[in-house]
């Protein structure tokens, strides 16, 4: 089998079934998006490709060959999660080598790529900075910068650009979008927002259901905008959602509001 | 030492210039002469001036030889550091606390942080810890001397068994503080386990290896002094036990404000200091 193939047949948390009965199979390159109502095991499932959650029956491969040995990490992975996670006694330019400790070690020869990284998501003159005393988008910057500079063929993100405000998560999304062209990873970004997933991604999981399943496989057109709260996105997504509109309200109730509210305010 | 002020470091941010800046900068040529004191050096002084003053009041309220003024005990702590008996003293007593302290902090660390990772560890080790840690200090004193006869190896092992038990259980505390979301971030990223530990583990210890070797610093010298007392024939401890025997308060009073003021020394110029680098993240 061609690609990440992601097979779980029970995931629990102290007996209760949170996840059951999910095979999806994503190729090399591709953008999905995970999207679900909060609580629906979006987290879990990432640490489970991770490699942070171990406690599961299935298996993760990619092209059939398990991803990683149990309780550890794959090779090549970058990681950006909900908060920025960057070390505080650490400047924001060692938080960035710190991902490169690895290679470092391994590679004699290896030049740190920190600096260009920093660069790149414009925090040139912030590399010996505290991480204290950046704004929250610019420690989202840093965290971009150390999932990037490894490289990474596989990238998980965690609701990476939750609690911006709407032009500093659009920067940081654009900022994404450049980062992805030039590295080409293979990415899996869990979202409980629609119009996100519809902005960013080539293909939408929606996870629903208890335990939660792979409810609807969705291949997005593009939609030509980036901009979350722009017309063409908010017709896509209302497109989305009146076709599966009975599948949809139970997963993602709260999020037609939400982009009910935000037409409004246009 | 730096007598120039502080250097800018990359974590410092231009403050706003406030109103005494200003009143400063008008007279400016001592401004590079200044003491590597650091903020808040005048009321640290202040109180101690205050408690001087009190002492004061009360030995000339008292007019009794049992409680010597501060000039007397001074001129006695100029008269014995004259005679080099002073200097000798302290500098072995010092020494011993080095010793413990070193001993104890190492050892307390080790074991300690072994517990807080390992459950089954902390079950083994948790019962002799707590026992440990109620055992009266003297008891730990006289049993090493009696099985390691009065020697200066029984002094340090002595004095450290008192100590391990309270860095243990900071150091166990610490550890278990651990954030487990900063360690995902090491493990997501193959960072290497001695750099996981010195850069991910080690910083959030920190604060806690500061609090017990502070507590530690100031329990250590007084155990010292008993053991000195007790097995020892020269050290403060001993002195100490020679002037008791002779009524002699105004030698008592010497010593130990000449021995105070050496742990205060260490205090403002080593722990202070390390705290403060150690912790620069925070400011």
């Amino acid at each position: 089998m061609k690609g990440l193939n992601i097979h779980v047949i029970e995931k629990r948390f102290d007996d209760v079934l949170v996840l059951a009965d999910i095979d999806v199979t994503i190729t090399g390159g591709e953008f999905v998006a995970i999207v679900g109502p909060s609580g629906v095991g979006k987290t879990t499932l990432l640490s489970m490709v991770a490699g942070l959650d171990a406690d599961y029956t299935g298996a993760i491969r990619y092209d059939g060959v398990p991803l990683a040995e149990p309780g550890q990490s794959p090779h090549g992975l970058g990681m950006v999660f909900q908060e920025p996670r960057l070390m505080p006694w650490l400047t924001v330019g060692d938080n960035v080598r710190l991902a490169e400790a690895e290679r470092l070690a391994r590679d004699r020869g290896y030049v740190s790529r920190a600096e260009s990284l920093l660069d790149e998501v414009g925090l040139r003159t912030s590399g010996n900075a505290w991480p204290s005393h950046l704004s929250g988008g610019m420690q989202r910057r840093a965290a971009l910068a150390r999932a990037f500079v490894v490289e990474p063929w596989l990238l998980l993100m965690d609701e990476p650009f939750v609690s911006l405000d709407l032009p500093a998560a659009n920067q940081l999304r654009g900022l994404l979008r450049r980062l992805c062209a030039r590295v080409r990873p293979l990415v899996l970004f869990v979202t409980h927002d629609v119009n996100e997933a519809l902005v960013l991604a080539d293909r939408i999981l929606f996870l629903g259901d208890t335990p939660a399943r792979v409810v609807l496989d969705y291949r997005v057109e593009q939609t030509g905008s980036h901009d979350l709260s722009s017309p063409e996105v908010a017709a896509l997504s209302r497109r989305l959602l009146a076709r599966h509109q009975q599948l949809l309200s139970a997963v993602t109730g709260a999020d037609v509001d939400e982009g009910r509210r935000g037409k409004e305010g246009l | 030492m730096r007598f120039i002020r502080r250097r800018v470091g990359p974590g410092d941010v231009p403050r706003t210039i406030g109103r005494r800046e200003l009143r400063g900068a008008a007279r400016t040529w001592w401004r590079g002469l200044r003491l590597p004191l650091e903020r808040g050096w005048l009321w640290r002084s202040a109180s101690l001036i205050g408690l001087a003053a009190v002492w004061e009041i009360a030995a000339r309220l008292a007019g009794s030889n049992m409680l010597p003024t501060p000039v007397v005990v001074l001129a006695a702590v100029y008269r014995y550091t004259r005679s080099g008996q002073l200097p000798l003293e302290l500098g072995i007593t010092l020494a011993r606390v080095v010793a413990a302290f070193v001993v104890a902090m190492t050892v307390g660390t080790v074991i300690g942080f072994m517990m807080g990772r390992s459950r089954k560890l902390n079950l083994l080790l948790d019962g002799p810890l707590v026992l440990a840690l109620n055992i009266p200090a003297l008891v730990i004193i006289i049993l090493c001397y009696l099985w390691l006869g009065l020697t200066e190896v029984a002094v340090i092992v002595a004095v450290a068994l008192n100590k391990i038990p309270v860095v243990v259980v900071t150091t166990r505390e610490g550890t278990r503080a651990v954030d487990s979301r900063l360690l995902a971030v090491a493990q997501v990223y193959h960072v290497p386990r001695t750099v996981t530990f010195y850069r991910v583990i080690l910083p959030q210890l920190y604060p806690y290896l500061i609090a017990s070797a502070r507590n530690g610093l100031a329990l250590i010298w007084k155990i010292v002094l008993v053991a000195e007392l007790l097995g020892r024939s020269n050290g403060v401890g001993f002195e100490l036990s020679v002037f008791f025997q002779f009524f002699d308060i105004t030698s008592i009073m010497a010593y130990t404000l000449a021995f105070a003021a050496v742990v205060m020394a260490i205090e403002a110029c080593v722990m202070r200091p390390l705290e403060k680098s150690l912790l620069r993240w925070r400011g």
